[in-house]
């Protein structure tokens, strides 16, 4: 039977490129569907009628909905190739407990850093870079958080890293000065084809975040 | 000894301690999925919120919260991810299924759920106008677990209490006391009519049945609650 794989996204979105790179490692050809979120497709909504969100992964007309369970399925199906997860299931317990983390933590106060300002702005910095450091240190010295190749982990963050350029500018601080070995751990992922072809470009996402700043009204 | 003993890193023998809460809903999803696959545990409670022991601090430094699942002492914290690693030690009684795809509805509901506990407690904390938004949110979600996740199943997990079922059953230990401190009913045989039959089935099991803190307990520990965000609210 063919495999039918679609995957419904927005190119900005970290968690449309978690799904994006997974795909990628495991070599799947999919269809590609950029959404206008001020104009969502029928599709879309009949495919996700509870959050009305992207990214959607349609497999064989059937919806998975939420990055990471979208990561999960693909790592599942597609077993066989460039396993996300480790087969121990004391070491899965600890990729989903920092991949739960990443999504706790990490776009949300980096939301508040770009559209704030001032004292409120000086305190999100303040908790990113300590969220930033946090996984600085479980990365230690590994050279991916999932070991010696890219893992879920991996998957679940490095999607943000495109995002910083966006995030320093805004914050008129330096995520390097703070966290030079997560920096040299993004570069890393971004040789990689799979992260290098899922990300868009910084300086992208920057115009993208400004424009959106104008949009609502936010200096 | 054989190498592959060597290298075993944790056997379901090894011993398996709980840190938790009695009024938690998060600990009691942990202790039903335990209770089902009928693994021995050690059960140590945390005295919340003001006095958490060091060794919880020490096996959850990053959120320093309940539950906490230690097993051959090597700590696993927040409860979804508890609750898979459970299920993938001790596979009996699966709180999963085996279709890849069906497995990934079956997480997206339990995360539904978990993400709108906190909000559907609103109507227990709030007062007033911020209330009766609450309440109507509450119908919302209701209607969207109902209609979108349950359907006609007897549990999320279908046949058998599933991953979801045990997220949702807060309702039956958490919601229902918070409903007769408030006064007010959600879930009933006219408004949700399977969700309410979904409420039978799930309290009735007899492995929940005999893991649900006492009632009257959490009434009276919830009506200081509600006077403690009754000031809070005044104060603010």
């Amino acid at each position: 039977m063919a495999e039918e794989v679609v995957l419904l996204d927005f190119w900005p979105s970290p968690f449309g490129m978690r799904s994006r790179i997974a795909l990628a490692e495991k070599g799947i050809k999919y269809e590609y569907k950029e959404e206008d979120l001020r104009n969502k497709s029928a599709l879309l909504l009949q495919m996700n009628p509870v959050h009305k969100k992207i990214p959607v992964l349609i497999h064989n007309g059937k919806p998975v909905c939420e990055s990471l369970i979208q990561v999960q399925y693909i790592d599942e199906v597609w077993h066989d190739k460039a396993p996300l997860l480790p087969s121990d299931p004391y070491q899965k317990a600890t990729g989903r407990f920092w991949a739960d983390y990443v999504d706790k933590k990490i776009y949300d106060l980096g939301s508040r850093v770009w559209k704030t300002k001032g004292e409120e702005q000086a305190t999100a910095k303040k908790e990113f870079i300590e969220t930033l450091k946090l996984l600085e240190k479980e990365l230690g010295d590994k050279p991916y958080f999932g070991g010696e190749s890219l893992g879920y982990v991996d998957v679940a963050f490095i999607p943000f890293y495109s995002w910083f350029y966006a995030y320093e500018k805004c914050g008129n601080f330096s995520i390097e000065a703070e966290c030079p070995k997560l920096i040299a751990w993004a570069k890393r992922c971004t040789q990689k084809e799979s992260v290098a072809k899922s990300l868009p470009d910084q300086q992208k996402v920057y115009d993208f975040i400004l424009e959106m700043k104008k949009r609502f009204g936010i200096e | 000894m054989s190498p592959s003993l060597l290298h075993k890193t944790e056997t379901t023998m090894d011993e398996v301690k709980l840190f938790g809460f009695w009024a938690s809903p998060f600990s009691r999803r942990v202790i039903w999925a335990l209770k089902l696959k009928g693994v021995e545990y050690e059960y140590i409670e945390e005295d919340l919120p003001y006095n958490k022991s060091d060794l919880l601090l020490q096996y959850n430094p990053v959120h320093k919260k309940i539950p906490v699942l230690v097993h051959g002492g090597k700590p696993i914290a927040e409860s979804l991810v508890i609750l898979e690693y459970i299920d993938e030690v001790w596979p009996h009684n699966p709180l999963l299924p085996k279709d890849a795809y069906e497995r990934s509805v079956a997480r997206f509901w339990a995360k539904f759920i978990e993400e709108k506990t906190q909000p559907m407690w609103d109507f227990f904390r709030k007062f007033g106008e911020e209330q009766q938004k609450a309440i109507e949110n509450n119908y919302e979600i209701l209607r969207t677990i109902e209609e979108h996740g349950l359907g006609d199943k007897k549990f999320f997990g279908g046949d058998q209490i599933g991953i979801a079922d045990l997220v949702f059953g807060m309702v039956i230990h958490m919601l229902a006391p918070m409903e007769e401190v408030v006064g007010y009913k959600f879930i009933k045989a006219d408004s949700f009519p399977r969700l309410h039959a979904w409420v039978k089935h799930f309290s009735e099991h007899p492995v929940i049945k005999d893991n649900v803190p006492d009632y009257t307990k959490v009434v009276d520990f919830l009506k200081i609650r509600r006077e403690f965000y009754r000031n809070s609210q005044q104060n603010s």
